[in-house]
């Protein structure tokens, strides 16, 4: 049984100005101990992928439809208690921007002391004892007197450290880890990665690593969603899709990435803008930005076995025809 | 931190001169006490033996040496109409001025908080709008009107309250207290609340503001996402963030307070300090003013530093601040 079976998620949130569909259809599923890149663009949705699934999503948004089943259970509907034991327990989630996910008022140590006891009884010796060992697991140097610690008094990458820390307490079965070292520099976003690749490895837990960071992908994925306005537009192993893309939203991803250049040959961008969520065009939503579009593309594409093991929700897809590298 | 109070005392002494200054030119521009004072039938020799003796015939500025060479030995002067010291005449009728402006200060928290809070988590439902409706009430409807309307209902109507002065009271201290029996605690209601009204209104503004800002924080929902129970996100996370603003302002109000009950001891016949300033005013009794007058600005400043100092417990990112100076 896979840890994450997710299908036909739909979060909209009713907006004055309309229906923004952040999350329209997505599917995917991870099994144990794997690790699964959602990329895409900035406001592509995944962020609400993601709080979809531990059942955060802030109002007016809400999922709409489509079914999330963890370890088999149905999370969609779930009663906020039950909901409540699973989360921070057997999923855990690290946020995006590490500045602001501490309480700028508590302790340290009262933040993570709270995580222990709100899904066992442990007494506040044991939970301080396992807070301990889990800063030092994400490689905090004297975790004691962390522990003691405001959080303005560390810096940006320790305390994603504290937070993921916070998100390995209850060793969950599954962390949806959100774009955790963008706001970090590269060594420390090094050191982070190994480490958390280290875990899943060693404790079977599943990950949904958010990020659009492409690099970070293919060192630390098994399977790849690329996510489009709201969609995933193709999904396949890590390696195969990075090697030869089919949709060409992933090979325009691709080629406006610096490092798979050559020198001195100008980096291609995707031209135009991923459209307004409120208004999205008919048809295939790339459409407009696409390279090979053509008539057929005003039919709604769907997602498509384009190659074993390969899906992909294009009617032109690239076959095996890869522009660059 | 020693260096940090020795700093601000050394300001209030500033200050405290310079209102001395103004508070005495202030009081000493306006009318004539001597008018007021003396018998209109007495002869001119009578009148200047009484000028002479209040000290009302030297210059102005000589005036204010006196006063200030007196005034830094604990001497503010003598009423001119009781002929005790001023000092000892407002430090009399301070108890009773005191425990209105706490009772009042507790009663706004005690109301103001938990109606900030529910008008907070719940703006769009109808108690949080009537909540706010109801602050709107409490700031402008004007205090004499409301007093009025207090004794009119509950004294005269209802005969539920008595309406003037402090009843019973027990001597603690060498002063004395109403709260501490019932008649006096039963005196003390309405005033109290006529007092208290603009400051709920006030608390119940800032609570709900501060539970709209922090309810939208990343700490919040990551509190959420570590499955704490909302009751513990509510008075933990929310509550310890929205205590910093709420507690500087009441502090802070503290002082007006005390300085704006004239109004409420007036009608409800309390007799307080402000009482005595407005009778005092009445006749001119130039000593009690100028006393009255630095005891408030006095007031401000302890209450100021008060203020500051808890601050610094409330808010860990202000402590260090100050541990660096
Ligand atoms: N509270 C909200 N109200 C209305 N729209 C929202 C709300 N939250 C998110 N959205 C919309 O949902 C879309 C997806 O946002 P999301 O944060 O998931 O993007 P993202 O892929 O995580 O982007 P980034 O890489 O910048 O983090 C955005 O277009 C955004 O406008
Ligand atoms: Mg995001």
């Amino acid at each position: 049984m896979n840890t994450l079976e997710v299908q036909g998620l739909r979060t909209h949130f009713h907006t004055r100005a309309g229906v923004v569909k952040a999350v329209d259809d997505v599917s995917f599923s991870i099994a144990k101990g794997q690790v699964l890149g959602l990329v895409g663009e900035s406001g592509s949705g995944k962020t609400v992928t993601g709080f979809s699934l531990i059942g955060l999503v802030d109002p007016p948004g809400r999922i709409v439809e489509g079914s999330i089943k963890f370890q088999g259970r149905e999370l969609v509907g779930m009663p906020e208690e039950e909901m409540r034991q699973l989360r921070g327990n057997r999923i855990a989630m690290v946020f995006q921007d590490p500045m602001m996910t501490l309480n700028p008022v508590l302790r340290i140590d009262t933040q993570m002391i709270e995580t222990v006891q709100a899904h066992d009884n442990s007494s506040r010796e044991v939970a301080r004892q396992r807070s301990r060992d889990a800063l030092g697991m994400v490689g905090i140097p004297s975790p004691d007197e962390r522990l003691m610690s405001y959080p303005h008094q560390f810096s940006g990458g320790m305390r994603q450290r504290v937070a993921i820390a916070i998100a390995l307490l209850h060793r969950p079965d599954l962390i949806i880890a959100d774009e955790p070292t963008t706001a970090l520099d590269v060594t420390i976003q090094g050191q982070i990665l190994a480490e958390v690749q280290k875990l899943a490895a060693t404790t079977g837990t599943s990950l949904l690593w958010i990020t659009h960071d492409l690099s970070v992908v293919a060192g630390l994925a098994d399977d790849i969603a690329v996510m489009y306005a709201g969609r995933i537009v193709e999904q396949g192993d890590v390696g195969e899709v990075l090697d030869a893309p089919l949709h060409p939203y992933t090979s325009g991803l691709l080629g406006s990435v610096p490092s798979r250049n050559a020198r001195g040959v100008p980096l291609r961008q995707i031209p135009g803008m991923t459209p307004s969520l409120l208004s999205l065009p008919k048809g295939c939503t790339f459409r407009a930005r696409c390279f090979q579009a053509g008539e057929d593309c005003l039919q709604e594409p769907p997602m498509d076995e384009a190659l074993p093991g390969r899906f992909v929700r294009c009617v032109r897809p690239l076959r095996a025809t890869v522009p660059t590298a | 931190m020693t260096l940090y109070l020795i700093r601000r005392l050394f300001q209030a002494l500033l200050v405290m001169l310079a209102m001395s200054l103004i508070v005495f030119i202030g009081v000493y521009g306006i009318g004539d006490p001597v008018e007021i004072l003396i018998s209109p039938d007495a002869d001119q020799a009578e009148r200047a033996r009484a000028v002479a003796a209040l000290g009302l015939d030297l210059p102005l500025w000589q005036q204010y040496g006196v006063f200030l060479v007196r005034a830094l030995q604990g001497d503010l002067g003598r009423s001119f109409v009781y002929n005790v010291p001023a000092l000892q005449l407002i430090l009399q009728r301070m108890p009773a001025t005191l425990e209105l402006a706490v009772g009042a200060t507790v009663l706004a928290i005690v109301v103001g908080l938990p109606l900030g809070l529910y008008a907070g988590l719940k703006p769009d439902s109808i108690g949080g709008r009537s909540i706010m409706a109801g602050s709107i009430l409490g700031f402008s409807l004007p205090s004499f009107w409301v007093g009025l309307m207090l004794i009119m209902v509950f004294a005269v109507q209802l005969g539920w309250l008595p309406s003037t002065g402090r009843g019973t009271t027990v001597e603690i201290l060498g002063s004395r207290w109403s709260f501490l029996t019932r008649d006096g605690l039963a005196h003390m209601i309405m005033p109290a609340m006529n007092l208290a009204l603009f400051k709920i209104s006030l608390v119940i503004r800032l609570t709900r503001a501060g539970v709209r800002e922090a309810m939208l924080m990343d700490y919040v929902k990551f509190a959420r996402a570590k499955g704490l129970t909302n009751s513990r996100v509510i008075f933990v996370h929310v509550f310890k963030n929205i205590l910093i603003p709420v507690v500087t302002v009441t502090g802070l109000e503290f002082g007006s307070t005390i300085a704006f009950s004239v109004v409420t001891e007036s009608i409800f016949a309390w007799p307080g300090m402000g009482k005595l300033i407005i009778d005092s005013i009445n006749v001119l009794d130039r000593p009690v003013i100028v006393a009255y007058l630095m005891m408030i600005v006095f007031m401000f400043i302890i209450i100021n530093l008060v203020v500051d100092l808890t601050y610094t417990i409330l808010d860990p990112r202000v402590r260090l601040e100050s541990k660096a100076i």
